[in-house]
């Protein structure tokens, strides 16, 4: 879908541009921009993009979903959008109607349970929840004697530690002790934690994508403004072949993920095929954020690695959204895993599906 | 903002999936029968004039070519799969693949109609090969230092000088080289070469093999003394080469056999570590699968863009890059996550040899085309830094 078709992406594009410049965020040391940025999005109705009108939301398609994410990605934002996009949707997928205000998701990292107790309340620890301190409220993927079941659960009704990911936003561990959900539906029949881990990976691929989308576009201008040996350092071939590395790795992350999320859009089940391609985007773009932040650096200089500086609003963001929904690692033994299941001549068949 | 770059989600159309299964149903008839084997990328004869022709009788050579000069009027897609199967599978292209490519959208933009009509169709059945012939032993990947001269002369040019590194020469029906008519002026450097089609296989010609690291004679020293070129055979506009060649790079840059030179050993790999690898094994081929299937998704953009009319110079610069250096480093990360497999394993040798074999080819793959670091500056350009 071509950007300019994309009008929701647009929208959330201006609200960014308009509230959430990175220069002023990052002067704002006490936080005044976020209630104004996230009212905007709420009265735009994004936050529910995947939210069908029936439960409250403003049902956007997918892509128009992901779009937004991809954009979020670009202005590094530190509000809860892509946690409470994905509440809602989890939500939806058993026709639970999404509240107003923020939300997140739990579990969040492939190794924590919630259990769903025979007195119907939650039991369990999610690691790495983000934003669980900022949330209102928490949709919760619980496994119960009877499978897996899908819940609301008010965030003041769970113990909260606040903890904070590489980017000094809000990631928490939130502690169900016998939590009574407000609602709780079995979830659909092929609906498993893979599902929600994949959908929040592509969320944070695309975030992950567009941060580095951004910090291409700065590191490019940098190097035609900075004059060092009496010439811009953008006339250095070092410099140019660092840029180019770096070019390569946000075109890597910007086609995985955009990819990824094309695949999930256009799916009706997280096959091996979507498997590939979400695990895949989360494994490539978190390497990208690796290698393509480090460039990122060393084209600013000591510069870049001051707190006044904008670089590391994408540079930590990034490398801090690898560790959310599992990391690289798990996901590259979780594909290895498939890889090797199917056998070495059904390798190929898998790559070349689509 | 700087000039986005762009890779849009490209999925292959529905006809692509059954053209595939036609190809692969193909190429398994052409192993079964003796053709070629596709554990086997050592082979020593990379050459099969018959199989070629087998390949030109399915349609599958000129394939996007207008259907007056023999081609088939498909899409860069379609052709995209043809492309990717042949290599998977290590089928013998060599005789083909260049002009396939190459060569023959060369021809298509800038030969007069008569050699179209002659040669155009020959290459669609599969019965000619092509060289390029472009470095000369003092002019690699600064392409306008190039000395090789053709004279003007009655009816046509003399051609006295000497090509390197010609990949197929000692095959080859046809060269598309190319060769100084004029000097350099002041103001461009670039200004003074033409493009020409030799035909090879002439007196005036002498093709002197070189051998490579890997034990192969691919590539050749192919000198030229006062050998008579018609005029006809001028490609485009003389003196204006330079002009001609950056619009073909997409085309040559981006496609499947820029990151799957060395696959085969990805392949092995996993049937070595077998069903039930352990994390180490897991976590490697994850990620060397995930790194793929990227590269595969840059590149099917691409063919995406070239099908819809688009130049993406710098997208194709980038997947040749990171294309590249991802198959010459490929057998280096096998090799560490073949460490520990059971030396017993039924393809343990196959893989050894192939191992063998890839890790001496991968020092090429970052040269040839188009050094990593002609691409990187190519794509600095595209970002505004020079």
């Amino acid at each position: 879908m071509a950007e300019s078709e994309n009008i929701v992406a647009e929208t959330a594009e201006k609200i960014f541009a308009d509230l959430a410049d990175a220069q002023t965020i990052n002067r704002d040391k006490k936080g005044a921009w976020k209630a104004p940025l996230w009212q905007a999005l709420s009265e735009a109705g994004l936050p529910l993009s995947w939210v069908p009108e029936d439960c409250g939301g403003s049902g956007a398609s997918m892509a128009e979903g992901f779009s937004v994410l991809s954009a979020a990605g670009r202005f590094a934002v530190a509000v809860p959008l892509a946690e409470t996009m994905l509440a809602g949707w989890l939500l939806a997928q058993v026709k639970i109607t999404s509240p107003d205000g923020e939300m997140t998701v739990a579990p969040a990292s492939p190794k924590d349970r919630i259990t769903l107790n025979a007195d119907r309340s939650l039991s369990g620890r999610a690691r790495g929840v983000p934003f669980a301190k900022a949330a209102k409220h928490i949709a919760v993927l619980a496994n119960g004697a009877g499978g897996l079941s899908i819940a609301l659960v008010k965030a003041g009704d769970c113990r909260i530690e606040a903890g904070l990911n590489l980017g000094g936003d809000d990631n928490d561990t939130v502690t169900f002790d016998k939590v009574t959900p407000v609602t709780v539906k079995p979830a659909p029949q092929g609906f498993d934690h893979n599902a929600l881990l994949l959908m929040g990976g592509v969320a944070r691929s695309l975030q992950i994508a567009g941060a580095l989308e951004s910090m291409l576009d700065i590191s490019v201008r940098y190097s035609n403004e900075r004059v060092a040996f009496e010439k811009k350092i953008s006339k250095f071939q070092a410099v140019q072949h660092n840029l180019a590395r770096l070019a390569g790795e946000s075109a890597a992350a910007l086609a995985a993920a955009t990819s990824a999320a094309d695949a999930i859009a256009n799916s009706t089940s997280f096959n091996d095929e979507v498997f590939l391609e979400a695990a895949s985007a989360k494994i490539r773009c978190a390497e990208a954020a690796e290698k393509g932040g480090a460039i990122a650096h060393q084209v600013h200089g000591a510069i870049g690695f001051t707190i006044e500086h904008i670089l590391h609003r994408y540079s930590l963001r990034a490398l801090g959204w690898r560790d959310d929904f599992g990391s690289e690692s798990y996901w590259a033994v979780e594909l290895g895993k498939l890889v090797a299941a199917r056998g070495a001549d059904e390798l190929w068949p898998l790559v070349a599906s689509r | 903002m700087t000039a986005a770059l762009r890779f849009d989600p490209i999925r292959l159309p529905p006809e692509c999936e059954k053209l595939r299964k036609e190809v692969r149903a193909f190429l398994a008839e052409e192993i079964a029968a003796g053709t070629f084997d596709p554990h086997k990328p050592n082979r020593e004869d990379t050459d099969a004039p018959e199989f070629s022709r087998r390949v030109g009788a399915k349609g599958w050579l000129g394939m996007t070519w207008p259907k007056k000069y023999g081609g088939h009027e498909r899409s860069f897609l379609e052709r995209y799969v043809v492309t990717e199967e042949m290599r998977v599978a290590n089928a013998p292209t060599r005789r083909f693949f260049v002009a396939d490519r190459q060569s023959g959208p060369v021809l298509l933009k800038y030969a007069p109609e008569n050699i179209k009509m002659d040669i155009l169709p020959r290459i669609c059945r599969g019965e000619v090969c092509f060289a390029i012939g472009m470095s000369e032993p003092n002019s690699g990947s600064d392409l306008f230092a190039a000395k090789t001269k053709a004279t003007k002369t009655d009816g046509g040019y003399l051609i006295n000088g000497t090509k390197i590194w010609t990949s197929s020469a000692h095959i080859a029906d046809y060269m598309i080289a190319i060769f100084r008519t004029s000097p350099p002026t002041k103001e461009n450097r670039r200004h003074g070469l033409t493009q020409f089609l030799v035909k090879m296989k002439q007196p005036g010609i002498q093709v002197n093999p070189i051998g490579q690291i890997t034990g192969q004679y691919e590539f050749n020293e192919v000198v030229f003394t006062d050998f008579f070129v018609p005029e006809d055979h001028v490609l485009g506009e003389v003196d204006g080469a330079w002009k001609q060649a950056t619009s073909e790079l997409a085309y040559e840059r981006s496609g499947p056999e820029r990151f799957l030179e060395t696959y085969y050993v990805l392949t092995e790999l996993v049937r070595a570590v077998g069903k039930n690898p352990d994390t180490r094994s897991a976590e490697g081929i994850g990620r060397l699968v995930a790194q793929l299937h990227t590269m595969r998704r840059m590149s099917v953009s691409v063919a995406g863009m070239l099908q819809a009319g688009k130049e993406p110079v710098v997208e194709a610069s980038i997947v040749k890059d990171i294309g590249t250096v991802w198959e010459q480093a490929l057998p280096h990360r096998v090799r560490d996550l073949a460490a520990f497999v059971d030396p017993d394993a039924s393809n343990h040798e196959t893989l050894e040899n192939q191992l063998s074999f890839a890790i001496k080819t991968a020092p090429k793959l970052t040269i040839q085309g188009g050094t990593t670091e002609v691409l990187r500056g190519i794509i600095a350009r595209g970002l505004g830094l020079r």
